[in-house]
């Protein structure tokens, strides 16, 4: 019997055979912290009176709050600062971005890597075939002061995506999709591994990272996705980073890409996913186009592309946080910024601040917020009542002209400009 | 006497600590007052150490906030019971010392406001002449549990259990 992805990874790193089910101690490749947990990560390593075993790999990113809401949140920052310069830890300051992008842009997720992160999301690592996996403060400094972390090897559940996607459906619905079919629970302690099969393959490393990101709202301890297409171009990607063709799985499932339409997932919660017709019509107050889901170059194109020559309808707020510096940079540099503040775009610092209600765009009692983030739990942005929708750049774009939940296929035709 | 917190499915780590009252946000002393804020905004006050808290389906699920866990710990609960667990809450209730029990059975049998004892080495629930068997956490966390938390057996240890 063959090994999965997960198992090929664990096995490396154990340097022996392991499978689903056993206790490794492994080493890892990076630890990432974020600022919201570097306080308790602090003092658990002074409680152990550990410091980094090795600081080249150790990151902090300074991105749910950023920049500082409030004085509490200052002081915190000021500490993470302090604290990297004395130990030699790189830290990623105010408006870097969000850890998940930031990592990815700085190389310090590579195929066949371990990397664990003090986020859930940090499954998104897999998108290049990185064992990245989510863990809490305590783990996070184990991780940090031992160089290594204590793992169950999980069992994997396999998806395979073929085809094309239509025009106007994204990796988000793709991704969504998945969350339905496997449900919230259904890969609970398992890795994700996703196939991209027959057409597939040609997801861009983005595109990748959307789908690995959200394999952790089934429950996944990581989401590994088969090297293929651009991946192969952009990495260098180890000869034995292939699962098996003998592996085992506890389930497969399998989406045909071309037959997708447009998804949101409905209020409270994530694997609630509907086409986006069962909700049309749905009045919104706030849209957020960011996070580390799908605040990415690629994203800003798509919303721009349906808002460009439009306005958001009035009483809607349209905010836009780039998901780093350099896709702010370099949405300045193609004019994808500028089109949409045109269309009535407002700009937040790139970080994570409304995903989690922190600050900037907080929603108030009784508000709707089509979003593009990855968790609509009630509360997540702000007032219990308020509900948060989760759809693509495209559909969250559409939804902020028209008013309520809508395609960009349901707004009105742009007026034909004269002939030039 | 102990008394029981019964919670539905699904409750995440947003339900059981908001993330905007994180410890850095609104100060260590005082984020743990805001346990339950959305869901049962007189928990926080009511609850007394030794209580059991008591989940459905897919306890945990969510983000990997530690301070989620750390705020229950905080206001004295030591033991939870669910039907099952999302996986980064159950390492991090280890982690923090809180005993994840699992049991279907248990979790339907239970109601809030119930009045019980639980031995959380062994696992026995009592409530009012009835018994309850939960069974014990597997041997790898007890080895951690035992020194308090995986903090403290790595500190004491240098190594991970079984390792």
């Amino acid at each position: 019997m063959g090994l999965t992805l997960a198992e090929k990874i664990l096995s490396r790193k154990a340097g022996r055979e392991v499978r689903a089910g056993e206790l490794v101690v492994v080493e890892v490749d990076q630890v990432m912290v974020v600022d919201s947990i570097a306080g308790s990560f602090f003092k658990r390593l002074a409680y152990l009176e550990a410091t980094p075993r090795y600081p080249e790999r150790v990151s902090i990113v300074i991105d749910h709050v950023a920049p500082a809401a409030n004085l509490e949140v200052a002081k915190a920052q000021k500490e993470i600062r302090e604290w990297g310069r004395k130990h030699g830890i790189r830290v990623f300051d105010v408006g870097r971005g969000v850890c998940h992008q930031v990592l990815m842009e700085e190389g310090l997720a590579q195929p066949g890597w371990i990397v664990v992160g003090s986020d859930s999301h940090s499954t998104t690592y897999g998108a290049v075939g990185a064992f990245g996996t989510g863990m809490g403060a305590t783990d996070i400094a184990l991780a940090a002061a031992s160089g290594r972390t204590w793992l169950r090897v999980p069992e994997s559940v396999k998806v395979t995506f073929r085809g094309k996607l239509p025009r106007g459906v994204t990796a988000k619905d793709a991704a969504l999709e998945m969350v339905r079919l496997l449900t919230a629970e259904g890969a609970t302690y398992m890795a994700v591994e996703i196939h991209l099969a027959e057409g597939a393959e040609s997801l861009s490393r983005g595109e990748r990272m959307t789908l690995a990101n959200l394999t952790v709202e089934a429950g996944a301890k990581a989401g590994l996705l088969v090297p293929s297409g651009e991946i192969l171009d952009l990495y260098r990607v180890p000869d034995w980073l292939y699962p098996d063709p003998d592996a085992r799985y506890v389930r497969e499932v399998e989406v045909d890409l071309s037959t997708l339409t447009p998804r949101v997932s409905v209020p409270f919660y994530v694997d609630n996913v509907q086409e986006v017709s069962a909700v049309r019509g749905k009045r919104v107050d706030q849209v957020f186009i960011g996070t580390c889901t799908n605040g990415r170059l690629e994203d800003l194109r798509a919303a721009a592309e349906v808002l460009r020559g439009r306005k958001v309808a009035p009483g809607v707020r349209l905010l836009v946080i780039p998901a780093s510096s350099q896709v702010l940079e370099e949405a300045a540099r193609d004019g994808t910024l500028l089109t949409l503040l045109e269309a009535g775009a407002t700009l937040g610092t790139p970080g994570c601040g409304p995903c989690m209600g922190r600050h900037m765009g907080v929603l108030a009692p009784g508000e709707v917020c089509v979003s593009t983030s990855n968790r609509n739990f009630r509360g997540r942005m702000g007032a219990p009542d308020a509900e948060i929708y989760l759809a693509s750049p495209r559909v969250a774009a559409a939804s902020a002209v028209a008013g309520y939940i809508a395609t960009p296929e349901d707004l009105a035709p742009l007026q034909e400009e004269a002939h030039a | 006497m102990p008394r029981v917190w019964k919670f539905g499915d699904q409750i995440n780590t947003d339900d059981i600590l908001p993330g905007k009252y994180a410890p850095f946000m609104v100060g260590e002393d005082r984020f743990h007052t805001f346990a339950f804020a959305h869901l049962r905004p007189e928990f926080a006050k009511e609850v007394k150490p030794g209580d059991i808290l008591v989940f459905g389906r897919n306890a945990g699920l969510g983000s990997s906030r530690e301070y989620a866990p750390e705020a229950l710990r905080k206001l004295g609960i030591r033991a939870v019971i669910a039907k099952s667990y999302a996986r980064i809450f159950f390492r991090n209730l280890v982690n923090l010392g809180i005993i994840p029990f699992e049991s279907e059975e248990v979790v339907d049998a239970l109601e809030d406001g119930d009045q019980v004892e639980l031995d959380l080495e062994t696992g026995v629930l009592l409530r009012g002449g009835e018994r309850f068997a939960l069974r014990p956490p597997p041997p790898f966390l007890l080895e951690a549990l035992r020194e308090g938390s995986l903090l403290d057996y790595y500190k004491k240890h240098g190594r991970f259990p079984g390792e």
